[in-house]
C-alpha cells in the first residue's frame, strides 16, 4: 500500500510541474495588459509605465515564471495587482466559502443518492424504481442555475425563509453561515445526487448477477438485505469515482451558482481575476485547483486500493 | 382602560423606534479593487469612498457643480496663476489625527510626483507648487492658468489623505468625512459607520454597507428579497417597469457624465474621409438604439458633451437620420457599394446591444461590420492602445472629457489644431462666460468634423426602497454620498 501511494505521488508531483507551465505559458498569452485596465482611458502613458514598474510587470516572462514558481515552492502565492494584498489571504477567505459549500453539496447529494440509489435497485422494474429513474432524469436535466433561480423565487423573494444570496462569514456565527450556504448547497446537490444514483444503482445491479450474491440469497437473506452488505462495498468503486470528479467540479464550477447567489468563493474570484488581468491571481487559483483535482484523483485512488485490494497488487 | 390605552400608547412608541431605520444596505454591480481612488480608475472605488470616507479640497454637488469641502473659502489671484485655499479648522482623520495644511501638500505631491500612479494625474498638471503658509492656509501655484482647477480638485483622485496612512489606505481607509471604515468582507461587502467627530453636518445614516452582486438578475433579486435597500445603478433596465409598478420602490432616473459614442478610427481607411464619417452619422437612427439597447432611458446627443452642462448645445440636427443622405454621401467618397470595416465591442450592455443595431443600421446603407466582442482588457490593449478597430461603441464616463479631442494620439486620432488650440487657451480662462463660449466652438467643431458618431447620453437608473430618500439623482460624478441620505417615516 505504501509503496502503491509513493508512486502515485511521484506521478503526482510531475504532473504539477507540467500543469504551472501550460497555466503561465496560457495565462501570459491572453492579450490585455493589467496596468492599462487599472488605470482606465485617461492615464497617461508615463503613469501606465510607472505602475507597470511598481507591479513588477516590466520584468521578462522566463524570470516572472521562476520568481512565481519558486515563491509557490515556499507557499508565497505571489500579492494581487489589482487588490495589493497577499493572494495567499484572499485565496484562503474564499476556500473558507467554497470548499465548505462543496462539502455541504456532497454530502446532500451523497444522503439523498446512497438510499435512492439502493431502493431503485432493491426494486428493479418496480413503480418506485420507474419513479426514481425518472425523477433522475429530471435532476440531470434541469441546468442548476435554473434551479438556483426557482430557490431564490419561492425561499427568498415570497417565503423569505432565506436571504436571496451573499455570505456573512463565519465569524458571524456557524448557523447563519450554514444557512446562506443552503439554497446553493441545494441547487448543487441536485443534479449531483440524480447522477450519484443511477451511478449506484446500475452498479448494484451489475452485482446482482453474481455468484456471492446468489450465494447470499440461498442463506436466506433477502434480496434487500444481500444487497446493503454485500453488493454495496463492490458497487462503491464506480460510485467513488464519480464522487471524486463531482467534488473537484464543485469546488471549482460551481461559478455560476456563485453568481447565482453572489456568494464570494473561489469560482467567482477567479471569473473576476480574469476580467481584470489579475494575473497572478488567476494563475496561483488556477494552480490550488490543479493541485485539488490531482489530490483528490489520488485520494479516490487509494480509496480503490481500500475497497478493492486487488488494485494494490498491480 | 386608562393603563391599557397607555400601554397601547407606549408599545406603539416603542414599535416606531424600531421601525425606524438607520442603517441602509447598497447593491453594486462590481466590487472596488482596493480603495484608494488616487490609484486606480475603478468608477466602485469612488462609489463607495466619495464623499463618504474621503474628502478633498472642493467637492461635486449633486447637480455637478464645485462645492468647498476642507477648503472653506479660496481667493485667486488676478493673474490667475495663484490660489490661496482656508482650511476648515477642527477637522480630524477618522484615526485621530489633526487635518492641517500639511496633509494638502503631501496629497497634492503625491499625486503629481514623477511615479505616481494617480489614473488623472493629468488634472494636476497646471500645478507648479503647493505651499504651505499656515496649518490652516495652503497656497497653489500654477505654471499657466487653469481655470478648470477647482474642478479638478473636486474629483476622487485629489482626495486628502494622512502621510501616514498612505501605506494602508488601499485596505483600511482614513479620511476626514462623515464615514468611517469599519470592515471589508471580500468579495462580499463593505460597511462603514457615521463618524461621531465629523467637523460638518453630520451623516442622519448611522450604519451603511455596500453589497457586490454582479449578476443582473441576483440583482434583481436581492431588492425583490429585502436584502439590499436600494441599487443606485441598476444593472438591467429591462426590470425597471417591474420595480415602477411596485409601490414598495422607487425608480430613481437621472442622468450621467457617460457619452456614449460610436467611436470611429480618424485614421483608418474609408473613415479618414469625413464624408464617410458623415455618412455613418446619418446613417445611424438614435432612438432606435436607445428603445432597443437601453429599453428607452438615455438622451440623444449630437456632440461630446453631456446635456445636463450649462455649455451644452443640441447638435444632433448634424447628424440626424438620413440614410439616403448617408448613401449620397458614401456614393460622394467614392464608395457607391459602400466598404466593410471592423466593430469592436466591449462587454457592457449599451455596447453589444447597441452594437448589433448600429450593425444593421450601417448594413441598410451598404457598411458591412465584422462585429468581435472583447472583454474591458482587450478592448483597451486592442482598441485604445494598439488602434486596431475601424468602430467600437463606448461609454466615456469622465466628467468634461471634451479634452481629449485635443489628444492627436487619441484611440480615434483625431488630429485637429484648431480644437488643439482652443482646448489649450480654455485653461487660461476663469471666466464662465469665457469658458462657455469657448466650450461651445469645440463641441461644433467636432461635430461638424464627424469625428465620432454621438448615440446618447448614458441614464443613471436606480431602484430604491420608497422610504430612502436623499440619493443622488444624477451622476455628476460616480459616487454614491450618503451624506444626505435618510429613511422616511
Amino acid at each position: 500500500m505504501l509503496r502503491f501511494a509513493l508512486k502515485r505521488l511521484v506521478s503526482l508531483a510531475a504532473a504539477l510541474v507540467a500543469a504551472s507551465l501550460v497555466v503561465f505559458v496560457a495565462i501570459e498569452v491572453i492579450p490585455g495588459d493589467p496596468a492599462s485596465y487599472m488605470l482606465g482611458i485617461n492615464a497617461q502613458p508615463e503613469t501606465v509605465a510607472a505602475l507597470r514598474a511598481q507591479l513588477g510587470l516590466d520584468a521578462g516572462p522566463v524570470e516572472r515564471y521562476f520568481t512565481w514558481v519558486s515563491g509557490l515552492l515556499q507557499g508565497d502565492l505571489g500579492t494581487s495587482y489589482t487588490y495589493r494584498t497577499p493572494v495567499a489571504n484572499i485565496v484562503a477567505d474564499r476556500l473558507w466559502v467554497s470548499l465548505p459549500l462543496a462539502i455541504y453539496a456532497l454530502t446532500l447529494s451523497t444522503l439523498i443518492a446512497f438510499p435512492v440509489g439502493i431502493i431503485a435497485a432493491a426494486r428493479r422494474g418496480g413503480t418506485a424504481d420507474l419513479g426514481i429513474m425518472g425523477a433522475t432524469q429530471l435532476g440531470i436535466a434541469i441546468p442548476n442555475f435554473w434551479f438556483a433561480m426557482i430557490l431564490v423565487t419561492v425561499f427568498a423573494i415570497n417565503l423569505r425563509w432565506f436571504s436571496s444570496g451573499g455570505f456573512p462569514g463565519w465569524d458571524q456565527g456557524f448557523l447563519s453561515g450554514m444557512k446562506a450556504l443552503t439554497l446553493p448547497a441545494i441547487s448543487l446537490a441536485l443534479p449531483q445526487a440524480s447522477i450519484l444514483s443511477r451511478v449506484m444503482r446500475s452498479a448494484l445491479i451489475d452485482m446482482l448477477d453474481q455468484d456471492f450474491m446468489r450465494t447470499a440469497r440461498a442463506k436466506g437473506l433477502t434480496r434487500g438485505q444481500a444487497l446493503r452488505r454485500h453488493a454495496l462495498r463492490n458497487a462503491l468503486i464506480p460510485v467513488l469515482t464519480i464522487l471524486g470528479l463531482q467534488f473537484s467540479f464543485l469546488l471549482a464550477g460551481a461559478i455560476i451558482i456563485e453568481n447565482v447567489f453572489y456568494l464570494p468563493g473561489l469560482g467567482r474570484l477567479i471569473f473576476q481575476a480574469i476580467a481584470q488581468r489579475d494575473l497572478i491571481v488567476v494563475e496561483s487559483v488556477v494552480m490550488i485547483l490543479v493541485f485539488a483535482v490531482i489530490f483528490v484523483t489520488f485520494l479516490v485512488d487509494l480509496a480503490y486500493a481500500a475497497v478493492d485490494p486487488r488494485l494494490r497488487a498491480s | 382602560m386608562k393603563t391599557t390605552s397607555l400601554t397601547a400608547a407606549l408599545v406603539l412608541a416603542a414599535s416606531s423606534t424600531l421601525a425606524q431605520q438607520t442603517g441602509i444596505t447598497l447593491g453594486m454591480q462590481l466590487e472596488p479593487p482596493h480603495l484608494d481612488p488616487t490609484g486606480a480608475a475603478a468608477a466602485a472605488i469612488d462609489e463607495v469612498v466619495y464623499a463618504n470616507i474621503y474628502e478633498g479640497l472642493t467637492r461635486f454637488g449633486p447637480d455637478g457643480s464645485v462645492l468647498p469641502a476642507l477648503a472653506e473659502s479660496w481667493e485667486i489671484s488676478d493673474d490667475g496663476l495663484s490660489y490661496t485655499f482656508t482650511l476648515r479648522s477642527g477637522v480630524t482623520f477618522h484615526d485621530g489625527a489633526a487635518f492641517t495644511a500639511d496633509d494638502v501638500a503631501f496629497s497634492l505631491d503625491r499625486a503629481r510626483a514623477e511615479d505616481s500612479t494617480n489614473a488623472q494625474k493629468a488634472l494636476f498638471a497646471a500645478i507648479d507648487d503647493v505651499n504651505v503658509i499656515d496649518d490652516t492656509t495652503v497656497e497653489i501655484t500654477l505654471l499657466d492658468p487653469d481655470g478648470a482647477l477647482l474642478f479638478n480638485l473636486a474629483w476622487g483622485d485629489a482626495i486628502i489623505i494622512d502621510d501616514s496612512d498612505v501605506e494602508t489606505i488601499q485596505q483600511n481607509p482614513i479620511g476626514t468625512g462623515p464615514f468611517k471604515f469599519d470592515n471589508w468582507y471580500q468579495g462580499d461587502r463593505i460597511e462603514i459607520s457615521a463618524y461621531p467627530d465629523y467637523w460638518g453636518e453630520p451623516a442622519k445614516l448611522t450604519q451603511a454597507t455596500f453589497k457586490f452582486i454582479s449578476d443582473p438578475t441576483a440583482a434583481f433579486a436581492a431588492l425583490m428579497a429585502g436584502d439590499i435597500d436600494a441599487f443606485p445603478v441598476f444593472p438591467a433596465p429591462e426590470n425597471l417597469p417591474q420595480f415602477e409598478a411596485d409601490p414598495r420602490f422607487s425608480v430613481i432616473v437621472g442622468s450621467t457624465e457617460g457619452e456614449t459614442i460610436l467611436a470611429m478610427n480618424n485614421q483608418n481607411g474609408p473613415l479618414a474621409d469625413v464624408k464617410v464619417r458623415e455618412a455613418i452619422a446619418h446613417a445611424i437612427d438614435r432612438q432606435a438604439i436607445i428603445d432597443g439597447a437601453m429599453f428607452g432611458y438615455g438622451t440623444p446627443i449630437g456632440t461630446h458633451f453631456a446635456p445636463h452642462h450649462p455649455a451644452y448645445i443640441d447638435l444632433t440636427d448634424l447628424s440626424e437620420y438620413d440614410p439616403e443622405k448617408s448613401k449620397a454621401l458614401l456614393a460622394e467618397a467614392g464608395y457607391p457599394d459602400g466598404f466593410s470595416t471592423t466593430l469592436k465591442l466591449p462587454p457592457p450592455s449599451y455596447a453589444r446591444r447597441g452594437g448589433e443595431i448600429v450593425a444593421s443600421q450601417l448594413r441598410a446603407v451598404g457598411i458591412e461590420t465584422e462585429i468581435t466582442n472583447l472583454e474591458w482588457a482587450q478592448w483597451l490593449e486592442e482598441v485604445f492602445r494598439g488602434k486596431d478597430f475601424g468602430l467600437t461603441i463606448v461609454s466615456h464616463t469622465e466628467p468634461m472629457d471634451i479634452g481629449i479631442y485635443a489628444r492627436p494620439d487619441y484611440y480615434f486620432q483625431y488630429d485637429d489644431p484648431a480644437v488643439q488650440a482652443l482646448v489649450a487657451g480654455l485653461a487660461a480662462v476663469t471666466d464662465p462666460e469665457d469658458r462657455s463660449a469657448i466650450l461651445k466652438t469645440v463641441q461644433e467643431t467636432i461635430a461638424r468634423n464627424y469625428v465620432n458618431a454621438y448615440l446618447f447620453q448614458l441614464a443613471k437608473t436606480g431602484v430604491a426602497d420608497a422610504r430612502i430618500k436623499g440619493l443622488w439623482e444624477n451622476s455628476p460624478t460616480q459616487a454614491n454620498d450618503l451624506t444626505a441620505v435618510y429613511w422616511e417615516e
